[in-house]
């Protein structure tokens, strides 16, 4: 069984201090403190902790059902919007409580935006996809500004060039990869500081993974990004830090070159060396 | 009682027939490997058996008016002319002496003897369809019996025969819906003998003149006050009923927790089934006086049988309709499409308004469609609250007709069924047919377009 007790919030942060040079200096800017969640009955989450360096890219590894996804919806509350979920612990965000009475859920979820496993277009024009989180917010006052900002999250989406001409067509008539692009372009609109990324190239071909993965790449100096994935390959190439995450505990967290590299627990070293999940 | 006698007797070979296929078959199974199991032998003969009989008793049904009449004109006098009133009366009174369901009036030697000599063809011919059909049962059994074997593929051939009475079941469908075009396309043309159809479809009076002596048509028969009652009410319905079903319809998707939406769905589906009838009692009694005073209150007179009281209560009735229909669509959008917006950070009600009822919208236009076709084939809440005044007018307070009531009045009264008056039923029942059938298709087209948007 797993030698570090899930009562201890210190387990996963004893692996930091090797962490090299690039993030020595970075300033933790979310924070979970003895997380759990329970669906009814059962309990899927078992008291996680972990710090998330601000502007890089942290990846979530584990088999399925290892409850890495649960985990990733806690830092925007979409736990929420399923029945009968309920989430226990602390997580902070610059400081900040999300789970405080006070705190708009709604305003959270435009600063910590999400990208979904399979890309979800509205069944409205290009256009009106990414125009719809900043009037929802009030973000955007003249056509001029909408159309500033559309532009201008397409561009970071790397989606500009391909779409610019025909922003009025619907967005599910992209292909998925283009359409996973406008769903993070989407996301960016609403000008968030954290981007959660739930296994976002689960549904795509190799080409478009390679070009999904080159803009987390680019997005990282922005935004710090969380990205669950399933891929190992992929966590190596994207991420900086990585979480191996088995049956509901984090089993180890630490720099992803050392995880891969060199791994502490026997269960990563098993499960990257493909002997579980 | 020859279909009582064939059925048992098709019932006992069918069973003898499935004991012998499933113990020959076991005997069988000693030497070889079988292809099929007993089971399927058992099933292999019992259809050879009873099928035949069947197709017996099938011929019997659709020939056996067809002989008594042949047997009917040998026996009725050459005076008495076929196609006349006399010879059909006549035919009548043997059918009756035979059947021994009596006649009026004294029973002439000839009749007696005829009545008798047809009672007594028809007992010999139904035992003779009996025995035939034994025969060809038997016959069945005994034969097939004989190529029971074990490389039979008696699987196969059960299938085979599953999937003809599967085809036969829809061609029955099929043609019942035929028949009752066919049937109403005929008498309207009939009708029109009597009407033009310009008239008819044009006409703004409808007043039908009611003439006991002649056929001949008197009066007019413009069906365009019938629209207007049935169009208005059918409008007033949607109103009530689009707003209140859609909402609850959203409710109970997004926001009824489950213990919640597993009571009050069944509570608005009991709506549904409550007979239109007693929608009508509550129309008559309750809804119209109330908005009778009502209107008194407010100083706006108000009828109490009006194209109003019958509208708002059509409403109640279709909103389970709509409210269930619009569910299992809203159900249908993508929780993915849910949670990208939610995940943007748009609030419940902004979510469902700018994208869940814009993405289930083509659905639940169809849904409507569907709802509105069924308002205006409603029948028993116009006949008790509507009032009945076939006027055109455009006044919701008033009394109006709609083609249902109509169709009611033409068919109830003591009209003969080949007067104008009664005909004048079939073509409005096509009219209505033939509105029903687009919205229908119209509906279909729509919800099928939708569902390719997500699969």
């Amino acid at each position: 069984m797993n030698a570090t007790p899930d009562t201890s919030p210190m387990g996963a942060n004893r692996i930091i201090p090797s962490a090299p040079a690039s993030s020595a200096g970075a300033e933790s800017r979310i924070s979970a403190r003895d997380v759990t969640v329970h669906y009814g009955e059962k309990q899927a989450i078992f008291g996680v902790s972990m710090e998330v360096p601000e502007k890089s890219v942290t990846a979530f590894i584990g088999p399925s059902g290892c409850g890495k996804s649960t985990f990733l919806r806690c830092f925007n509350r979409m736990n929420d919007t399923i029945e009968g979920c309920r989430v226990g612990g602390e997580i902070t965000i610059d400081g900040e409580d999300i789970h405080r009475p006070s705190l708009d859920v709604v305003e959270l979820r435009a600063r910590v935006g999400m990208v979904f496993q399979k890309p979800n277009p509205f069944p409205k024009s290009i256009y009106d996809n990414i125009a719809y989180g900043p009037r929802i917010h009030g973000l955007v006052k003249s056509k001029a500004e909408t159309d500033a900002l559309v532009e201008s999250s397409l561009k970071k989406a790397g989606l500009w060039k391909e779409v610019s001409d025909r922003l009025d067509q619907p967005g599910t008539g992209l292909s998925g990869g283009q359409q996973q692009r406008l769903c993070i372009a989407r996301t960016i609109a609403t000008g968030p500081e954290v981007i959660l990324m739930d296994e976002p190239c689960s549904a795509l071909d190799p080409i478009a993974t390679s070009i999904v993965e080159d803009l987390i790449h680019e997005l990282r100096e922005q935004y710090t990004i969380i990205i669950v994935t399933h891929s190992m390959q992929q966590a190596a190439r994207v991420s900086q830090k990585t979480a191996f995450f088995h049956l509901g505990k984090l089993i180890e967290y630490g720099e992803t070159e050392q995880i891969f590299v060199n791994p502490r627990e026997k269960q990563t070293e098993a499960y990257i060396t493909g002997r579980i999940g | 009682m020859t279909s009582v006698l064939i059925a048992a007797l098709a019932l006992i070979l069918m069973g003898v027939a499935y004991q012998q296929g499933v113990s020959r078959s076991r005997a069988l199974a000693g030497a070889s490997r079988l292809h099929s199991r007993p089971q399927y032998h058992g099933a292999f003969l019992a259809l050879w058996a009873t099928v035949p009989l069947l197709f017996v008793l099938l011929i019997w049904v659709v020939t056996s008016g067809m002989i008594q009449d042949w047997y009917i004109a040998s026996q009725i006098p050459a005076e008495i002319l076929p196609g006349t009133t006399e010879y059909a009366s006549a035919a009548a009174r043997l059918r009756n002496i035979a059947s021994g369901f009596g006649v009026a009036g004294e029973i002439a030697p000839w009749e007696a003897e005829a009545g008798e000599g047809l009672a007594r063809f028809m007992t010999i011919l139904r035992l003779s369809i009996v025995a035939l059909g034994a025969l060809l049962g038997v016959a069945g059994l005994l034969v097939m019996r004989a190529r029971l074997s074990p490389r039979l593929r008696a699987r196969n051939h059960v299938e085979t025969v599953i999937k003809t009475v599967l085809i036969f079941c829809s061609i029955v469908a099929i043609l019942t819906t035929i028949g009752i075009v066919v049937s109403l396309v005929t008498e309207t043309v009939r009708f029109f003998t009597y009407v033009s159809p310009v008239d008819f479809f044009f006409g703004t009076v409808w007043n039908p003149g009611y003439s006991t002596t002649s056929n001949e048509a008197s009066g007019s028969y413009g069906m365009l006050p019938l629209l207007a009652g049935t169009v208005m009410i059918s409008a007033i319905a949607m109103l009530v009923a689009l707003p209140v079903g859609l909402m609850s319809a959203i409710w109970l998707t997004q926001y009824a927790t489950p213990r919640l939406r597993n009571v009050i769905k069944p509570v608005i589906e009991v709506l549904a089934g409550i007979p239109t009838i007693v929608y009508g009692f509550f129309a008559l009694v309750t809804v119209g006086p109330a908005l009778s005073a009502f209107g008194d209150f407010i100083g706006f007179g108000i009828n109490a049988t009006s194209a109003l009281t019958a509208g708002i209560v059509m409403g109640i009735m279709i909103i389970p309709f709509i409210s269930s229909l619009s569910d299992d669509i809203i159900r249908q959008v993508p929780r993915a499409m849910r949670d990208g917006s939610l995940g943007l950070g748009a609030t419940k009600s902004e979510t469902i308004r700018m994208v869940i009822v814009p993405a289930a919208l083509p659905g639940i236009v169809g849904a409507i469609l569907l709802a509105v076709s069924r308002a205006i084939g409603e029948t028993m809440i116009v006949v008790l609250a509507a009032g009945n005044a076939p006027i055109l007018r455009f006044d919701p307070t008033e009394p109006v007709s709609t083609f249902t009531v109509t169709i009611v009045t033409a068919l109830t009264g003591d009209a003969d069924f080949a007067s104008p008056q009664s005909l004048v039923a079939f073509a409005l029942g096509l009219t209505l047919f033939v509105i029903t059938l687009m919205l229908n298709i119209g509906a279909l087209v729509i919800v099928r377009k939708y569902r390719e948007q997500y699969e």
